[in-house]
């Protein structure tokens, strides 16, 4: 039995954390949260490239450092932990990981070298409207290679270089890579519940677009691709659910109410005593996780979604409690609270809502007892 | 990441597999499969713990000089595994081989520990934990009853309650007051005691479940010996604190219906609109419960993996039966409310041989016993996270000055 990281792995996570605390501190957060102009922090991209992360899962032929999904996962719980303002997980845990399980090896070649080096950003591109898209619904199109429809909203679409786009080719949904440098792509950049993760309207009008996968199985491999997203996402989530604990648990035990510390009064107790239960149920359907998406493991459907949905509610929960510990100064723009009550917002959105995932696990597990 | 046995693991678990697979055959050969709480049964368990022991399956991180099994805690869960899926485990002796026998061992002579280590691990006697009282239940050192000296023994009286398998146990544990004029923690002080002693009085307690299960224990005038002291004259305190420590390793799962046996119902039961299994709130209900059945699995998974490493398992195990309990009343309720009024039924016409309306009628035991969810909130809170205790008026106060309520 070997459940958990190794000392390699926990030695990378430390060097991890250690680096982001010098260069993620949340003044750099804030940076991109209080100027409308900053889509994310590019110093902080640049440095991140340059230690590796961003290749760190890409094999060395693609110059990446080929490591394996784990030392993802332990990279992923310190950019959550960090609220890194970086589009990190646009780029790493859906670009690349979607070339890598789906591309040619030429869309390979092309395309993971440059995330390895820093050199382009990605985004998915699937939505168009509020709610959840229908085949019926989709309206994008792709005829003789080229892409037209309007996709909204699309996360760190207004800096990407490329995006997967989901569109309708000969009636038939399918994905398409578009180099959104190229013509005929508009973007704007749109306001967001979360401005440290930027967000756009993407307007095609005859992109070129290249086929991503086969044809007709467009809603398939938005799947895949999110089943693999899913498992990163939870553990950026578990970083943000686990620092939120300890920013209420500081704060208990610093502020006085009523003559002693607040820490000490069963209601703020208990309440980071459910933090905590749920912080280590995240934790361990996310390791289950870690380990499905690792070994390519047909239990990689039902392993993501038990991380997913079991993160997102850790992390929804540690940050609006932690909001309710901090009290008045909880509500304050100047306390970081909030930095993670709207990160737990967009990261339990960006690949589908807790609520989709438990009608997919629960179909998952309907399909598991039948057969 | 890797759910595998290391090669040690894998031969060791092979080794027990291949000695269970002969020895629960040859166990049922010889006992059959006798109801539970019959003397058969009883007979039946204290056989399969002989055999066990002369294996060395019997405590197996205990020396193999007490009867033990000079093993690993690893060595330990896998024997527990494989023993479980081999249908042959009994509870009897969890209690006296999980917590008061290794008191016993702490705190005695070596005569004391050759006369009772070695027929409790064999399963020759059975033990018992006598320290919940009615007036002291989540606030144990609260209790009343009374040890007063004279001469070379000791005079007991008092009562004890939800004490499990009173009825059936050999000896017990028993932490009682020896000095009311300082504060409640410092006047107390353990003994051993014999359970078949006259002045022992044992009466079931009639559960709101309907069941049985637990005791009411009565001591008039018990006289034991001062050679039955386990450790020193009002440190019972930090005598129990070791018997409660040890209740920490246990790695074991939850009793009861789970998201598989829900599931199974709803498949079948008309719903609204098609199955009970095609409705949304249910089915989000469903995804909960897998996901913190899948939690807490594999938070075990990382329990064993410290043991395996060969290090002492972090506190992640503290959150287990806060869920598991709360899971369990939650699901029975639903699979309950799922089936109308015929939920009410609980003969034989009962929708899934009654067990969830058992369950429900449970699991409100289930939150209170072995720390009540409150304590244990207190416990991660305080014990994990690092946040004070409670304000304690208590502390300085002599006992027999404490306010008292019902």
């Amino acid at each position: 039995m070997d459940f958990d990281y190794s000392d390699d792995q926990k030695f990378l996570k430390d060097e991890a954390r250690k680096f982001l605390g010098g260069r993620c501190p949340p003044a750099v957060v804030r940076g991109v949260l209080d100027d409308p102009a900053k889509s994310y922090d590019a110093p902080l991209w640049a440095a991140v490239a340059e230690q590796g992360w961003l290749g760190a899962a890409i094999p060395e032929e693609h110059g990446g450092l080929g490591l394996g999904r784990v030392e993802l996962c332990a990279i992923a719980e310190e950019l959550g932990r960090a609220v890194a303002p970086i589009p990190f997980a646009s780029t790493v845990y859906i670009l690349a990981e979607a070339v890598m399980a789906h591309g040619t090896a030429a869309q390979q070649a092309a395309i993971l070298p440059r995330v390895a080096a820093g050199a382009l950003i990605g985004a998915l591109a699937v939505s168009e409207g509020p709610g959840v898209l229908t085949p019926s619904a989709l309206s994008a199109r792709v005829e003789g290679g080229k892409l037209s429809g309007v996709k909204i909203p699309v996360t760190d679409g207004d800096i990407a270089h490329v995006a997967i786009v989901l569109a309708n080719e000969g009636g038939k949904p399918g994905l398409f890579l578009v180099d959104l440098t190229g013509a005929g792509v508009k973007r704007e950049t749109l306001e967001s519940l979360d401005p440290t993760r930027s967000v756009a309207r993407l307007t095609f009008d005859g992109a070129a677009a290249e086929r991503l996968g086969g044809a007709g199985e467009g809603f398939d491999l938005v799947q895949a691709i999110l089943d693999r997203a899913a498992v990163l996402l939870a553990f950026e989530q578990l970083g943000g659910a686990d620092r939120c604990l300890e920013m209420a648990k500081e704060y208990a035990l610093g502020r006085y109410a009523f003559g002693r510390v607040i820490g000490g009064y069963q209601a703020i107790k208990h309440k980071l005593a459910d933090m905590y239960v749920k912080n280590e149920v995240a934790r361990s359907n996310a390791y289950y996780g870690a380990w499905a998406l690792n070994d390519d493991a047909p239990e990689l459907p039902t392993a993501a979604a038990a991380a997913r949905i079991a993160a997102s509610e850790a992390f929804w929960f540690a940050s609006k409690e932690s909001v309710q510990v901090h009290g008045g100064m909880g509500f304050t723009w100047e306390v970081d609270c909030h930095l993670y009550y709207r990160r737990s917002r967009q990261l339990s959105l960006v690949a589908g809502s807790p609520r989709l995932w438990k009608e997919r696990l629960v179909s998952e597990l309907e399909k598991k007892n039948a057969a | 990441m890797d759910f595998n046995d290391s090669p040690t693991e894998a031969a060791y678990r092979e080794k027990a597999r291949a000695w269970l697979v002969e020895a629960a055959a040859a166990h049922r050969a010889e006992h059959g499969e006798p109801k539970a709480n019959t003397p058969e049964h009883m007979a039946a368990a204290k056989a399969w713990q002989a055999r066990k022991a002369a294996a060395g399956y019997a405590c197996i991180t205990w020396p193999a000089a007490v009867g033990g099994g000079g093993g690993t805690p690893i060595e330990s869960v896998i024997f527990g595994q494989e023993e479980g899926k081999a249908g042959v485990a009994y509870g009897y002796f969890t209690i006296g081989l999980g917590m008061c026998v290794p008191t016993v061992m702490a705190f005695s002579d070596t005569d004391t520990k050759k006369r009772f280590v070695s027929p409790a691990v064999k399963g020759e006697e059975i033990w018992c934990q006598l320290f919940s009282e009615p007036a002291g239940g989540s606030d144990v050192a609260a209790l009343r009853t009374r040890a007063v000296k004279d001469g070379d023994e000791w005079v007991i009286n008092g009562q004890k309650v939800w004490t499990t398998g009173a009825h059936y146990s050999d000896f017990g544990i028993l932490l009682t007051r020896t000095d009311p004029d300082v504060p409640k923690h410092k006047g107390l002080t353990m003994f051993w005691i014999d359970m078949r002693d006259p002045a022992v009085e044992c009466r079931p307690i009639h559960q709101m479940s309907g069941g049985r299960e637990f005791n009411e224990v009565y001591f008039s005038d018990l006289r034991v010996k001062d050679s039955q002291r386990l450790g020193e004259v009002g440190q019972g305190w930090q005598v129990a604190l070791v018997t409660l420590m040890n209740e920490r390793l246990a790695v074991g799962g939850s009793a009861g219906p789970n998201y598989r046996e829900v599931m199974e119902l709803a498949r079948a039961l008309p719903g609204e609109d098609g199955p009970a299994l095609s409705n949304d709130a249910f089915r989000e209900k469903l995804a909960d419960w897998f996901v913190a059945s899948q939690g807490l699995k594999f938070t075990r998974f990382r329990t064993m993996t410290a043991l395996s490493r060969g290090q002492t398992p972090g506190p992640e195990s503290s959150i287990g039966k806060i869920i598991s309990a709360n899971q369990l009343q939650d699901l029975a309720n639903t699979a309950v409310e799922m089936q109308g009024e015929y939920g009410v039924l609980i003969g034989p016409e009962a929708a899934a041989g009654a067990a969830f309306q058992q369950s429900l009628m449970w699991a409100p035991g289930l939150r209170i016993a072995g720390g009540t969810d409150e304590i244990l909130k207190n416990i991660i809170a305080e014990r994990v996270l690092g946040l004070p205790g409670d304000v304690r008026v208590d502390k300085d106060v002599a006992f027999k000055d404490m306010p008292t309520g019902r």
